[in-house]
């Protein structure tokens, strides 16, 4: 089906939840109020690192206004974890905290000032702990243990894989670079701040509201961790103010309202400060890293071999996943025939880090694709020119397994050089450029510079090994010609409720006004596995085609016996059901229903999704893994004070292949989200921490990107229609982000001639790389040294690199 | 200690009782059940909780009820007029400039204040004016768009009347 045929998919309309958005009727968690809702407020450690000796809360329960105080004593003794292998977190701390912000107690009481000041009357005894800050430090204690499992004294996750000899790679290259690059951590910084109402009512069921972006696990946490049978649970999330990834964990704090409320007898809210939320983290991981890389004259890579040290914090959180995301995705991008991968996760006595935009990927891209560009410089290659020779065939498998399907790259680097006057400007800006006089005197700079990315489109494997759908739909349609659309999908603002209204509308033949979406609630719609790993377009949207095709089927039979024609011949469009040569006689779509509910009494079928089960068969295999990868190529424009340091961005161009934009308006909103993220983390974001302490938990100190500090973006769509996707579509709300950073660094070394080997690129790394350079040193400010780690012996495999893709593609549930 | 506050909120007069401590945020919100405005720090730093007291931006989660009364405050409930939506609120749902909607109220509330006093803004001016307002999902492309759409249709308006 060529694009002009489509009714709905590819107009830009406004999403449906955009005007209950502009008028302020939309209800946040926080905006919930029910009768005699009591309020909670948790105690948390101000220890990075203690045992607890005692807890007396006598003081805080004798406050008027106090209905209830827990500890860890008034709940069962069963520790939670997103995943199944570390399942190390505790809704309030028994023995021990682990970081500051830890919980520890809850209060629930008449309103929220009553509760805080009860917190602050419950006496906890500790007895401090060495706390561990770096990865340094928890790998030179091996003493101090942060946690009693793992792959090591502190160390969570220590993975090796190999695919191919790299060995002999780098011996067949002409050129071989080592390189070492960090990446500070950073917070999503969502908007709203966590909040959740739970509702233990008189029946004995538990309803909770929360703003989070994984409802069907917050499920199952809930059963687990409070005894009590899934079936008396129900879990709501309200839409989301923000998510990035914070929001997909389960919470202490959501675990804890559900049991104030269950002794209360009240709805309990609990509503996190900005503060908490920094503490609560699950932000990106800070990582170093060490890449070796080997190429030919020509700029071929002829293999890569990585090395990361992830900085994981208190908990394992999605840290495992994220171990394995720093290594599986980078040779999705070029050809990279062998690959080696390395990778450990230490703990530390900071908030967990988790999954934020791009999960595990920024880093090592920051990475590679800087030494990408260093690599083009020594080899005297345009750098755009040698990434667009080096960009991995579609159809084919990778050196670690992984499936490629289509791939747009080609084109979105073809696009951003010719937006960005890239030849021209490559040759005008920077060192090398001849500049009058008047240009020399000036301390502004200017600088061009370049990166690419791959990304997933919904992880290929549930987080839980299960065989059931990722996703799933009910479409029911009402008599009046109506269609509600049941998905377990949570809508953080990406705009899924909408893209299941376009696609049921689309297959329909009706108005995207005409179907009501119900969302993300436990009871009532089929499980969506959450927003993560930008899967929701891709699994929801392949769930809510087939619901509404096999709706279309029935009631295609049914007017197809009312008109007296077979029903191949008839079509669905403009609210109306007939034979297109014959369409005066077409049924208004309302009037079909009725047909349809008189032939097959009521109208409501199931759609399904799993993904391709292409897993490469070896340990570890499991993540990485997706039914297609989006591309994306990006230049940066900007300009750097050599007096000041500061970073004046300009333009950015971005070239993004998403199969297909089934709304321009909304994947442009999300390329241009992406950029912007990118470049909070590239200039200015990072989750520091001093004497134990966040060094800016607030929204002032914690630096982001305002209107003046956020370019011009510049968006570039393009469509390669891929067969895994719904209508062709692949993901795009994170994928942009990822070229964004390095670009930026590749800029920076074109003005001036320098390299900041480290993010976020601060005025003062900008200068003290420009001292070392006047002082005839290299120019380069980053990591010095690398921890002293054993990594493990890897699992060696075959190189998969160049085999074609599957010719048949096996899907569960497609039919 | 409690005390009575006569406020005047989107044209209508409303009296609440509340501790002298307590914000108008959090007033609007817990007792006059208008929880369009949001809150994203309560620290005066983000612009998520805008209002306009007499047309001007100001932050509620700073303001106190008892300082405020004898202004007319506007909040995202009241800028719709007779069930037609604001100029304003109509670009930003077509554009898109509403993504998650948390830190919509405020940046449609602090654009309806540039609106007012520069009619037509250039790009740098809207820039400028939203620069209190954070947004984390939309990166502001669309954000700047839908105030100069708005801006350019309140115009056109303006000279058929």
């Amino acid at each position: 089906m060529t694009k002009n045929e489509f009714a709905v998919i590819g107009r830009p309309l406004p999403k449906i939840d955009a005007w209950a958005k502009v008028v302020g009727e939309t209800k946040y968690a926080d905006d919930l109020f029910l009768p005699r809702m009591a309020y909670a407020k948790l105690l948390r450690s101000a220890h990075a690192h203690a045992r607890i000796r005692s807890i007396d809360t006598s003081r805080a329960r004798a406050l008027p206004g106090v209905l209830a105080v827990v500890t860890a004593a008034d709940l069962p003794r069963v520790k939670f974890g997103i995943l199944p292998v570390s399942q190390d977190e505790e809704a309030l701390c028994a023995e021990k905290v682990r970081m500051v912000g830890d919980a520890v107690a809850a209060v629930a009481a008449i309103d929220e000032e009553t509760a805080e000041q009860a917190s602050r009357l419950i006496d906890v005894d500790y007895e401090p702990l060495p706390a561990l800050m770096s990865i340094f430090e928890s790998l030179a204690h091996p003493e101090v243990r942060i946690h009693e499992y793992g792959d090591g004294p502190n160390v969570h996750k220590n993975v090796a894989l190999q695919f191919g000899d790299v060995d002999s790679a780098f011996d067949g290259a002409d050129l071989v670079r080592e390189d070492v690059f960090f990446f500070e951590g950073n917070n999503h910084l969502p908007m709203e701040q966590h909040a959740a109402v739970a509702h233990w009512a008189s029946d004995g069921k538990l309803t909770l509201w929360s703003s989070t972006q994984t409802p069907h696990y917050v499920h199952r946490v809930l059963a687990k961790v409070l005894d009590t049978p899934a079936a008396h649970i129900r879990v709501i999330a309200t839409p989301v103010g923000g998510g990035f990834g914070g929001k997909t964990d389960p919470f202490s704090h959501e675990i804890v309202a559900c049991q104030l409320s269950k002794l209360t007898g009240r709805p309990v809210k609990i509503a996190l400060t900005r503060e908490e939320v920094f503490y609560t983290h699950r932000g990106r991981h800070p990582v170093l890293m060490w890449i070796k890389t080997g190429f030919t004259r020509g700029g071929d890579i002829t293999g890569c071999h990585l090395r990361t040290w992830l900085d994981g914090g208190a908990y394992g959180s999605y840290g495992v996943a994220s171990t394995f995301y720093t290594g599986v995705i980078n040779p999705v991008t070029y050809k990279i025939p062998v690959y080696k991968f390395e990778a450990a996760r230490i703990f530390t006595n900071k908030p967990p880090c988790g999954p934020k935009r791009g999960h595990g990927t920024p880093q090592p891209r920051f990475a590679l694709e800087c030494q990408l560009d260093k690599a083009a410089e020594q080899l005297g290659l345009d750098p755009a020119e040698m990434r667009r020779r080096i960009v991995a065939e579609p159809f084919t498998k990778t050196a670690n397994h992984l499936t490629v399907t289509t791939i747009g790259l080609g084109e979105c680097i073809d696009k951003v050089v010719e937006a960005s006057g890239w030849r021209d400007k490559r040759a005008r800006y920077g060192m090398s450029a001849r500049s009058d006089r008047a240009e020399r005197r000036s301390p502004k700079r200017r600088g061009l510079g370049i990166a690419c990315s791959a990304y997933l489109t919904g992880a290929g494997t549930a987080i839980y090994w299960n065989d059931m759908p990722h996703s799933g739909v009910i479409a029911r349609a009402d008599r009046g010609g109506g269609v509600t659309v049941l998905c377990g999908a949570t809508d953080i603002g990406q705009g899924s409720d909408s893209i299941l209204a376009y696609l049921t509308a689309e297959v329909l033949g009706i108005e995207p006004k005409d179907v009501h979406v119900h969302p993300a609630d436990t009871s009532l719609t089929p499980v969506d596995l959450g927003s993560y790993s930008s899967r929701v377009t891709l699994m929801c949207g392949m769930a809510a085609i087939q619901a509404a095709e096999r709706l279309r089927d029935a009631i295609f039979k049914a007017v197809a016996r009312k008109l007296e024609v077979s029903p191949a011949v008839l079509v669905a469009r403009e609210r109306r059901i007939g034979v297109p040569d014959d369409w005066d006689r077409a049924v208004p779509f309302a009037r079909a229903v009725e047909l349809g509910e008189a032939l097959h009494g009521v109208l409501a079928f199931p759609g399904s999704y799993a993904p391709p089960k292409r897993a490469g068969k070896y340990k570890g295999g499991g993540v990485g893994p997706s039914p297609c990868y989006s591309y994306s190529a990006c230049v940066v424009e900007l300009t750097v004070d050599e007096e000041t340091g500061t970073v004046d961005l300009e333009n950015v161009w971005i070239g993004h292949d998403v199969g297909r934009a089934l709304n321009p308006l909304l994947v442009e909103g999300q390329v241009e989200g992406s950029v912007y993220m990118g470049i909070g983390e590239a200039l200015m974001e990072e989750q520091v921490f001093r004497k134990n302490l966040h060094k800016q938990p607030s929204m002032l100190d914690y630096k982001s990107p305002t209107t003046l500090e956020t370019p011009e973006i510049h968006t570039i769509l393009v469509e390669t229609d891929d067969p895994e996707g719904p209508f062709g579509a692949k993901e795009a709300g994170q994928g942009p982000l990822l070229p964004v950073i390095p670009a930026i660094a590749n800029a920076i070394h074109h003005a001036l001639g320098i390299r900041i080997d480290e993010v976020p690129i601060t005025p003062d790394k900008i200068l003290k790389a420009l001292d070392l350079k006047r002082a005839g040193k290299p120019a380069r400010v980053g990591p010095e040294r690398l921890p002293l780690l054993t990594f493990k012996e890897p699992l060696v495999v075959e190189s998969a690199f160049g085999r074609p893709a599957d010719a048949v593609v096996s899907r569960p549930f497609a039919q | 200690m409690k005390v009575r506050v006569a406020l005047n909120v989107n044209g209508e007069s409303r009296e609440a009782l509340v501790p002298v401590h307590k914000t108008l945020l959090e007033v609007l919100r817990e007792d006059l059940g208008l929880t369009g405005t949001k809150h994203g720090c309560e620290l005066g730093e983000c612009g998520t909780c805008t209002v306009l007291l007499d047309g001007e931006p100001a932050l509620s989660c700073l303001a106190l009820p008892v300082e405020i009364e004898g202004f007319r405050i506007t909040t995202v409930e009241g800028m719709a007029e007779g069930g037609q939506l604001h100029p304003l609120q109509q670009a930003f749902a077509e554009l898109g400039a509403a993504q998650c909607g948390y830190c919509t109220p405020g940046i449609l509330l602090t654009a309806t204040a540039l609106l007012a006093e520069r009619p037509s803004p250039t790009r740098q001016e809207v820039k400028e004016a939203l620069a209190g307002n954070l947004c984390r999902c939309t990166g502001y492309t669309k954000i700047l768009d839908a105030v100069e759409l708005a801006a350019l249709r309140m115009g056109r308006q303006e000279a058929r009347a």
